[in-house]
């Protein structure tokens, strides 16, 4: 189904510390529940957004006070799409390594990107101008 | 809720009874800290029973990974016990599987510490 049915959004900007997975993952919840997602899957979304907004803090911001990270959530009729967008430096997730390659599953980080994209239907990523990384989240019910 | 770490022994085994949430901040570095604390008191045979572990992060699998690799280096066994069915899921999905022993009973648990 086309994301273009979205009638309902929410926006706002969230504090580059660690807690703010705790608003975020709540705001989406609430949205998802409205909209009637499972508990399994608001589970799997839960997870994708706070690794999505703990990488926004820790990755792109750097716990920078003076930089915020943008969440944006839009509901569908079927769907929930969530927009996280940080002020860093941007990464492209093409040059990351795969974590469940036998010689990377010793490695202590980089499974933050493969639990988003196991856990929602679609994952998306973009550089934003001058600054900063977008991620798009898309998960139908 | 952050993490809560408490040990008993079973014999030569120690068993440490995690509650609590493993994720990146207070959570994984009292994981951390709880588990160099048994390697250094020379503790070379840990069961974590992740029973009342109800979440784990990517930062939290990177945890114990680093407690696995770090007991395992200095000659001893990191093992787990009665993993939730979301934790089993999530070291399934991300082959952690292959590298933990993983048990559902603390008798037969302890005794396949050599």
């Amino acid at each position: 189904m086309a994301e273009d049915t979205e009638t309902k959004r929410v926006d706002t900007f969230l504090e580059s510390r660690l807690d703010s997975a705790d608003e975020a993952e709540g705001l989406v919840f609430h949205a998802a529940r409205e909209i009637g997602f499972r508990e399994e899957d608001l589970h799997k979304l839960g997870m994708a957004v706070r690794e999505s907004i703990v990488n926004a803090v820790v990755h792109g911001n750097r716990y920078n006070r003076r930089k915020k990270v943008h969440l944006s959530v839009l509901s569908g009729q079927d769907h929930l799409s969530v927009i996280i967008a940080d002020e860093g430096e941007g990464f492209d997730p093409a040059c990351l390594p795969d974590p469940v390659a036998e010689h990377n599953l010793l490695q202590q980080s980089g499974r933050g990107i493969f639990l988003i994209r196991a856990f929602v239907d679609r994952f998306e990523v973009r550089r934003l101008s001058p600054s900063g990384t977008e991620v798009k989240l898309v998960k139908y019910v | 809720m952050s993490v809560k770490l408490s040990p008993r022994q079973v014999g030569d085994v120690t068993v440490v009874d995690v509650s609590g949430r493993i994720t990146l901040g207070e959570g994984s570095s009292n994981l951390r800290d709880g588990i160099r604390e048994l390697a250094v008191k020379g503790q070379k045979k840990i069961l974590l029973n992740l029973a009342d572990v109800s979440y784990i992060d990517s930062s939290g699998l990177g945890e114990l990974v680093a407690a696995f690799t770090s007991v395992t280096n200095a000659g001893g066994q990191l093992k787990l016990l009665n993993l939730t069915k979301r934790v089993k899921d999530l070291l399934q999905l991300t082959k952690l599987y292959t590298v933990f022993d993983v048990f559902d009973a603390e008798t037969s648990a302890v005794r396949s510490f050599t």
